[in-house]
């Protein structure tokens, strides 16, 4: 995962903190706060996306043949879609290391 | 050029306002600063000022208003007192952290409770450590002055920072002076347009007020304080440009017959008028007394207070407001700490008057002077009195 790069000290701090270039936000990988990741079991997906629709950070995305997948750069592990879907198909698993 | 004519200040500081052609005003009545924002809403009306006057369902909105129409590049103004400050205060800080000079009057009063609505610093000490430049005006000439100077020093790249203007309320806001009121030339002359920046517009996205997490708030913290560091140059360089355009001379403490002064009153605000007159009464039988005005409070002038303080044996500090539990008001607590380090200090005495509107008189100033130089060795916290408090 790339590393945000802070400002190295505060005078290379913007005035106001005001951030110049647009959709920088992007840069900055939440993933890293995540301490469990969601795995889906194809198996038991019905398709419905109430993960999609639920994901606060909107990092989940359907593939071509319907199921679904989260962006692990952005995935911050908070088990909303694992609590959300109703058949049981998101199971949160530990991150090793 | 301008001229000189009697108005009450509040109107005349709404004038003045009215010379650096806001673009956007947003404020919400509340007593005694009422008339500023009242007045500058007739200007607009009048069609006097092109500017957006919004009125807004309170204080938390006039200021949130002012910081989004700052961050959009607008020139802004408001006004305000006591709950009002109060109610403000949430925003205060975001506006001084995202580097949005709004421009604010404070007509100080009183905080509740008791619910008062008459003359002492506690709003504004309530407010202390928001980020703001704060200035004292001690009378309707430098309240008119400090409002336009506050534009400048404000908008200027090293501070980029929202000021606010101090006048007392009632003694000030309500009272009819003789003023001299630059003309729109020479505001224009003395004050450029505001230049921002950076503006909120789709055509150049930039994002403000964003999310600061612990790697980078220390830096942003100690930037936040170097800008306001800075800026005590800027407002000498401004009252310096002032002076040389319009004849005024300011200070970010000024001193009144401090020369062999062994007892030395302090005050800031409206009641540095007051002293003057206590002061040359007891040079008029030959006590040694001076006087010493502050009229920057934010950023503190630590070097020339210790300067003008120099060679005094005891200094009587005036507050108009409490710092509860505390070790003194809170101009006092700031006097103590410039002095700590000195070599050669003198005793230092802190009398908490005019409180809630409560007058204070010439005698009053003479009897404070006179026992601020008869005290011999205090206890740090035998060091204040509320002064004039019946037993």
């Amino acid at each position: 995962m790339a590393q945000k790069k802070w400002p190295e000290g505060w005078q290379e701090v913007n005035p106001g903190c005001m951030v110049f270039r647009p959709a920088s936000a992007r840069d900055y990988h939440t993933g890293s706060w995540r301490a469990k990741k969601p795995i889906w079991d194809n198996k038991k997906c019905i398709k419905c996306g109430v993960c999609f629709m639920f994901c606060p950070e909107g990092c989940i995305t359907e593939d071509k043949e319907g199921y679904f997948t989260a962006n692990l750069d952005y995935c911050k592990g908070c088990g909303i879609c694992a609590f959300e879907c109703w058949p049981g198909a998101i199971e949160m698993v530990n991150e090793e290391g | 050029m301008g001229k000189r004519i009697g108005m009450e200040i509040a109107l005349a500081a709404a004038e003045a306002a009215a010379l650096c052609r806001p673009d956007v005003i947003a404020a919400y009545p509340i007593t005694p600063n009422t008339h500023v924002p009242e007045h500058l809403s007739d200007i607009v009306a009048e069609g006097r000022l092109d500017a957006e006057f919004i009125c807004v369902e309170s204080e938390h909105s006039a200021i949130s208003a002012c910081c989004g129409a700052s961050g959009a590049g607008a020139r802004t103004f408001t006004a305000t007192s006591s709950q009002g400050l109060l109610f403000m205060q949430e925003v205060l800080p975001i506006v001084s952290a995202m580097r949005l000079p709004v421009i604010m009057i404070i007509g100080n009063r009183a905080v509740s409770g008791p619910i008062n609505i008459w003359n002492d610093h506690s709003d504004i000490m309530y407010q202390r450590d928001t980020g703001w430049v704060s200035l004292f005006a001690a009378n309707g000439q430098e309240t008119v002055d400090m409002t336009i100077q506050a534009f400048k020093i404000g908008e200027h790249r090293d501070v980029m920072l929202p000021v606010n203007i101090n006048l007392d309320g009632f003694q000030l806001t309500h009272v009819v002076e003789p003023i001299f009121m630059p003309d729109q030339e020479e505001v224009d002359r003395f004050l450029p347009t505001y230049k921002p920046l950076a503006q909120l517009h789709p055509d150049k996205p930039v994002s403000m007020g964003t999310l600061g997490l612990p790697e980078i708030f220390n830096e942003t913290m100690r930037a936040k304080n170097e800008a306001l560091l800075n800026a005590k140059q800027v407002v000498l360089d401004v009252w310096k440009e002032w002076e040389q355009q319009f004849g005024r001379k300011y200070e970010p403490v000024e001193s009144y017959k401090t020369d062999g002064a062994e007892t030395v009153l302090v005050t800031m605000g409206s009641m540095g008028e007051t002293a003057e007159i206590a002061v040359d009464e007891l040079r008029k039988d030959g006590v040694p007394v001076g006087l010493v005005k502050i009229k920057l409070w934010r950023p503190f002038p630590f070097a020339e207070l210790r300067k003008a303080v120099k060679g005094a044996k005891s200094l009587a500090v005036m507050d108009r407001a409490v710092s509860f539990g505390g070790p003194g008001g809170p101009v006092f607590a700031e006097i103590r700490s410039a002095l700590y380090e000195e070599p050669k200090k003198p005793k230092t005495f802190n009398f908490i008057i005019g409180l809630g509107g409560r007058d204070v008189a010439v005698d009053d100033f003479i009897k404070m002077a006179k026992k601020a130089a008869s005290v011999k060795k205090l206890k740090p916290e035998d060091a204040y009195e509320i002064y004039g408090v019946r037993e």
